[in-house]
Parts: structure tokens; C-alpha cells; sequence
């Protein structure tokens, strides 16, 4: 028997969609526009506010000169390991001046910057990295979840944060940061569409910056874009410049606005470039080739905001030199609060394991003391 | 005068009161899980939740057992209390990332500024004809865990007792339910339910010289069975009752081997690198001196859990018990 000749089959029953079928959404609202958003060097850019650019554009030189700081303290030996956000500042002081007081922002480990930003002290927001505890601050005096070093594994949480917050009555978004590669994790999957159905407050913005450690996004994804991901969970998927900070800042500001309101959540790829390697351990002349980096950084976002605020008059040389200054008495005071040796209590070890500690951990405790006063008498 | 009946109830019946109990005493407590709403769970463990409460404190979530505890995570992170339901011992498996990771190190990472209030109950364990996937003892990746609280209940009393200790703890609590012991019945007033000790106690179930059998969950009631029929062997056994795996209540269990001077340790858990290994070890550390023999282990075999139709040659079973305590007279 052919298919043709089974019972039921031909024009006549596929005219007849089963009962229980029928496309939920028009998926076109949901679709990202195929050219990521730009404000900067657009007729867009007219619109700018005069005040927020120049904030955005101090949080920017700032941002800038607490990544170098921080790489040069792993250079010498100061923090384990750094991965730079060189490139990346626009999404990162963006992701932080758009969330309010008791907004909540859900960092993966590269988001230091994002958290410096949204007011963390940065010894605090280096803690991790130095490698004297592993979140040097209380998540939620800030509201900045600790810094996740899993993949996506932070996307989740923010979810059922912004869930709770809603059954609670509270007017609270998450904002939670993720990089290309983790769109390819499970929690990535599992977190969007939690959120879709439960039509969480929450944002995604994924900042695409071009490698997971050394490998491509072609390598990564065969999706047209990340942004493209949402409409297959049921939320508005948003493609933005990432070196543009006005026009990241305008598209999360939508966004937030949007779950604030009881819209639901939406997915934002940021595209952009990560200018430095994965971190000091990485060599990213393996993976890619000098003229690639030079010509992002002919599209560096420090230098986009300061053509385009310089040019309309909202900027001037004095306006810039304060910038540079506030930026240098932040990186003067952070090398030398880093420079002083963190005082570690080894007994912290078995402190904060549980609410009470199992006799199993006292036994351990008590071991360590013992060895510990034996090497004072020695 | 009224009195309150006192009906046989069910070991499911009362974890669902338990957690019935807990949602009205206290509104932070929210039931998450696959089914658990309006089907009340495929054991029906969650039975009228979703009625009594609303689907916003019983919620049907999707079918994503890492996205149910990530999102647990959050919302404990906000200040609730979220009680996840696994579905199955090996449906659990793709949530141990958020487990491990994050729910085990919450509290330690964050210096005790954030601790997860998170109960995960996880039915667990074989002997009702399930098919693959469906019968693991999964108990040993949790025990091996630090940061995890780890109960397992063996009566009707403990499922209702240990539960609403689960959901009160400030630490997060893999709660295993020996599914084979769902449908057994005690004479239980859920009205006055008896105060039973909470996490890391445990219970000498039957008193005895000759010898003690350490169990939990599903093991116990093959093991109370087990002393019954050592009678006629002569032997008068102790049957120690763990109730917490994590943290252990070593103290119980010293006390009554030093007393016996001979232990076996009873679990359906594969034996290489089970919670048995561990028990054993310790038992041998503070024992030695009182001991007979050697400590011995009954415990699943080493292979992937078996098909139904084999698995009662798997589990610990009367006899395998009987005749491991026949070992236990040791001459050389």
C-alpha cells in the first residue's frame, strides 16, 4: 500500500488540521530585524539624552581603565585569572544603569565590570577572581546574584527570582547576562522557555561576542541570528549593536519597561567583540588573526560615543580629561587596596557548609586546628 | 467528648499532608514539579494542593527538571520555600548541575549571607515492576555532596515528620521517597501527628544482642522482617533505622554496635562506593575494639539497576540478610 492509497490520506484530510492544532502566536512581532539596532552616527541619535550619554560615556572611560587594571593585576599575580571586557563596556555599564534599586542582575563570571557598575565596590567584585572567597559581597544588600561561573546555569535563577518577586506583588526585573556559548547549554533552553510560559519579568541579553574561549559562532550556533532563538519560545527576540551603549541602552530599557509592565520577557543579542583573549590563561592568536581584532577596534565603543557627543556638542576636551581623571583615581585606589594581602581565616572553611555544623565537619575542624597550632609552636 | 479517629493512613497520604500543612502554616511555602497540579503527581503524593493553595503555590511547570530546581533557585533566593518534586530517582540526573553547583554551594560561596530553603523530593528506589530509569537508588551522588542534607523515611510517621522538617530547614534537603513504601499503612492521626526527631537522628526500630542491621527506607521494613525470622536462628538482632544520611547520627549507631559487637549494613544502592562503604568505615574506626567480626554490607549488586523481572534477585532481599548474619559467627 502507498501512501496515497492509505485511509484518510490525500488533499481532503490534510484541509482538516487535527483538533487540538493551531499556531498559538503571528511569529513576525516576535522576529528580530535582520540589521542589529544602531542609534550612534544615525539620524537616531538626535533623540540622545544629553545627561544619560555623558553618564554612559564617564561609565564607559571608567569601565575601560578597570579592565586594564584588573588585567594588569593578574599580570602581576594579584588576582588568579581575568576575563576582560575590552570591547565589551557598552553592554556591561548599559546592562547596569538600566535596572532599578531593587531590580536584581544575574552575572556570568566575565560581568565584573556590569556589577562594578551597578554600584559593587570592586575588591568585592574581584573577590572571586583573587581567589580569597568565592562572592566577596551579600547578593542581596545589592541584588547582584554571585558571579556564575557554570554556564547559564545563572539564567534560571533569575527566572525564578523574577517569578517569585511577581507572585510576591513586587515590581522587580531580572537581568540576566549570558555569552554566546552559553546559548548552546541546557539551562539556556530550559530558562527561556520557564520564563515564556510563567511570562516571568525578566531579560536576557546575550552578549555575543564572538568566541566561547576559541570557538566561533559559526561553530556555536547554525541559528540566522541568537536573537532569532526567542520566537521559538514565545518572546520578542531583539538583534542590537553592542558597541552602541545608546542603543543598547534604549533596547533594555524597552525590555525592562516591557516586564515591569507584565509583558514577559524578551531575548537581546548584543553584538559585539571580545578585543583581549578568553582571559591570561587563553592565546587567542590560535583562533583568530590580527586584522579581525584591529578592525573591531575601529568600532570600539568608547571611541563611538565620544565622536558621536563630541560632534553634537554634549561633550567637550573638559568633559573628557574629568572622565580620565575620575577613571585614574578609581584604578589608583583599586591597585592599592589590592595590593594589600587578604587576611584568611582558615577555620572559614567549615563555616556556612550548613546552618548547623554536622558533627562530621567539628571532627575535620577540629583536625585542622590542631594542625594549625602545631605549625604556630613550630 | 469527640475523639479523632485514627485511620490507617498511607505513607503518601501523609507526605502530602505534610507538605498541606506546611503550605497553610506558612505562605512562603510553594509545591513545584511536572504533574504535580492538576494530575497531583503520577503517585498523587500532591493530591488537592493545587485546589486548596491555587496553581501560583502548587505549579505544573514544564517538563525540565534542571529549569524546575534553577527556577527553585531563584525563587529561594527571593525569600520562598520551594519543595520540587523529581518525578523519578533517574529524572533527577539532569538537574545535578543546579544541585551541585549551586543549591549544595549557595549558602557556603556567599558565606552564609544566602542559604536555599529548597526540600527536593526525589521517589527513589526499586521493587514495583518499573522499567529502566525508574528504579534507581540514586542516593550515594547526593551523600557524596557537602552542603546537602540527605533524609530518607521508612514509616508513615517519619514521611509526615521528616517532610515538614525538610520544608523548615534553612538548608537544602534531598528528600528520598522509597517509592515501594508509598502504599504501605500505619495507624496515624494526621490531626496530632506524633513528634518524631527531625534530620540527623536516627531510630533503633527493635532491640537486640546478637547483632545490628543499619538500614534506611526501603531496606527497613526487609530488615525488621529479617530479625523477626533470625529468631529461629538464634539470633536476637537490633535493627538501627538511619532516617538522615546527611548529616549521619553516628552516635546511634555506635552505641548499638558496641553493644552487639557485630553490624550489617542493609541498602538497595549498588555496594562499591555506597553509603554501606562509608558507614562501614566509620563503624570500623569507632568500633574496633567491640567488634566480633567483621562488618559486613547487603546491598544491590554492582550493575545497573536490572529489568523488573529480575530485580528480586537484585534487592536485598530476607534471606540474602539471614545469610550474611550466619557470617557474622566468625572463628579464625
Amino acid at each position: 500500500m502507498t501512501v496515497q492509497e492509505l485511509p484518510g490520506a490525500g488533499a481532503s484530510h490534510r484541509s482538516t488540521p487535527p483538533p487540538a492544532w493551531r499556531p498559538r502566536t503571528d511569529a513576525a512581532p516576535l522576529l528580530p530585524d535582520p540589521e542589529p539596532y544602531r542609534v550612534l552616527g544615525t539620524p537616531a541619535a538626535e533623540k540622545l539624552d544629553p545627561e544619560l550619554m555623558r553618564r554612559c560615556y564617564a561609565e564607559l572611560v571608567r569601565g575601560r581603565r578597570y579592565n586594564a587594571q584588573a588585567t594588569a593585576l593578574t599580570k602581576q599575580g594579584r588576582l588568579a585569572v581575568y576575563p576582560s571586557t575590552v570591547g565589551q563596556e557598552a553592554c556591561e555599564i548599559a546592562a547596569a544603569l538600566v535596572l532599578e534599586e531593587q531590580d536584581w542582575l544575574f552575572p556570568s563570571y566575565r560581568d565584573t565590570l556590569a556589577a562594578v557598575a551597578r554600584g559593587l565596590d570592586p575588591v568585592q567584585a574581584l573577590t572571586l577572581l583573587r581567589g580569597d572567597w568565592h562572592t566577596g559581597y551579600d547578593p542581596r544588600e545589592h541584588r547582584i546574584a554571585p558571579l556564575s561561573t557554570p554556564l547559564a546555569t545563572q539564567l534560571p535563577h533569575a527566572v525564578g527570582l523574577a517569578h517569585a518577586a511577581r507572585l510576591r506583588g513586587d515590581d522587580v526585573v531580572a537581568l540576566a547576562l549570558v555569552g554566546d556559548g552559553g546559548t548552546s547549554e541546557g539551562d539556556f533552553h530550559e530558562a527561556l522557555n520557564f520564563a515564556a510560559v510563567w511570562q516571568a519579568p525578566v531579560v536576557f541579553l546575550v552578549q555575543n561576542n564572538g568566541f566561547a574561549i576559541s570557538v566561533p559562532l559559526a561553530k556555536q550556533t547554525a541559528a540566522p541570528t541568537l536573537a532569532h532563538k526567542a520566537v521559538g519560545y514565545g518572546m520578542p527576540g531583539r538583534l542590537v549593536d553592542g558597541n552602541d551603549i545608546a542603543a543598547v541602552h534604549e533596547v533594555l530599557s524597552e525590555a525592562v519597561r516591557r516586564a515591569r509592565a507584565g509583558g514577559g520577557p524578551t531575548l537581546i543579542e548584543a553584538v559585539t567583540y571580545r578585543i583581549e583573549a578568553h582571559t591570561n590563561a587563553d592565546d587567542a592568536t590560535r583562533y583568530r588573526g590580527d586584522a579581525e581584532v584591529e578592525a573591531w577596534k575601529a568600532h570600539d565603543p568608547v571611541q563611538l560615543l565620544e565622536r558621536e557627543l563630541t560632534a553634537r556638542g554634549m561633550l567637550d576636551e573638559a568633559g573628557i580629561q574629568e572622565a580620565k581623571d575620575a577613571a585614574e583615581v578609581m584604578a589608583a585606589t583599586l591597585r592599592e587596596r589590592m595590593n594589600a594581602e587578604p587576611v584568611l581565616d582558615p577555620m572559614d572553611l567549615f563555616e556556612n557548609v550548613y546552618a548547623e555544623q554536622t558533627g562530621r565537619l567539628r571532627e575535620q575542624a577540629e583536625m585542622l586546628r590542631a594542625e594549625l597550632d602545631a605549625e604556630e609552636q613550630s | 467528648m469527640t475523639t479523632v479517629a485514627v485511620k490507617p493512613a498511607t505513607m503518601a497520604q501523609a507526605l502530602g499532608r505534610a507538605m498541606r500543612d506546611a503550605m497553610a502554616q506558612d505562605p512562603t511555602v510553594h509545591v513545584m514539579g511536572e504533574d504535580v497540579g492538576t494530575l497531583g503527581g503520577v503517585f498523587r503524593i500532591t493530591d488537592g494542593l493545587a485546589k486548596e493553595f491555587g496553581e501560583d503555590r502548587c505549579t505544573d511547570t514544564p517538563l525540565a527538571e534542571a529549569g524546575i530546581l534553577g527556577a527553585a533557585v531563584g525563587m529561594a533566593m527571593y525569600g520562598l520555600r520551594p519543595v520540587v518534586e523529581m518525578q523519578f530517582d533517574a529524572f533527577a540526573y539532569p538537574a545535578f548541575e543546579q544541585l551541585i553547583s549551586h543549591v549544595a554551594k549557595m549558602r557556603n560561596r556567599t558565606r552564609g549571607a544566602m542559604p536555599l530553603p529548597i526540600t527536593i523530593r526525589v521517589p527513589y528506589g526499586g521493587g514495583i515492576g518499573g522499567v529502566e530509569h525508574h528504579s534507581d537508588s540514586s542516593e550515594a551522588y547526593y551523600v557524596a555532596t557537602p552542603g546537602l542534607h540527605v533524609v530518607t523515611p521508612a514509616t508513615v510517621e517519619d514521611a509526615y515528620g521528616l517532610l515538614r522538617a525538610s520544608i523548615a530547614s534553612d538548608d537544602p534537603v534531598v528528600f528520598l521517597e522509597p517509592k515501594r513504601l508509598y502504599w504501605s499503612k500505619a495507624q496515624w492521626n494526621p490531626e496530632t501527628p506524633a513528634a518524631v526527631p527531625g534530620i540527623g537522628k536516627a531510630l533503633v526500630r527493635r532491640t537486640g544482642t546478637s547483632a545490628t542491621l543499619i538500614t534506611y527506607g526501603p531496606s527497613l521494613p526487609v530488615c525488621l522482617e529479617a530479625a523477626e525470622a533470625a529468631r529461629e536462628e538464634g539470633w536476637d538482632l537490633e535493627v538501627v533505622d538511619l532516617r538522615s544520611l546527611v548529616p549521619f547520627d553516628e552516635d546511634t549507631v555506635v552505641a548499638s554496635v558496641r553493644r552487639t559487637g557485630r553490624a550489617v549494613v542493609v541498602h538497595e544502592a549498588n555496594g562499591f562506593g555506597g553509603p554501606g562503604a562509608e558507614l562501614v568505615a566509620r563503624i570500623q574506626e569507632k568500633c574496633f575494639h567491640h567488634l566480633e567480626a567483621p562488618v559486613l554490607r547487603v546491598t544491590g549488586f554492582d550493575i545497573p539497576y536490572p529489568p523488573p523481572m529480575l530485580e528480586k534477585h537484585h534487592l536485598p532481599g530476607v534471606d540474602r540478610i539471614l545469610d550474611t548474619v550466619a557470617r557474622l559467627q566468625w572463628e579464625n
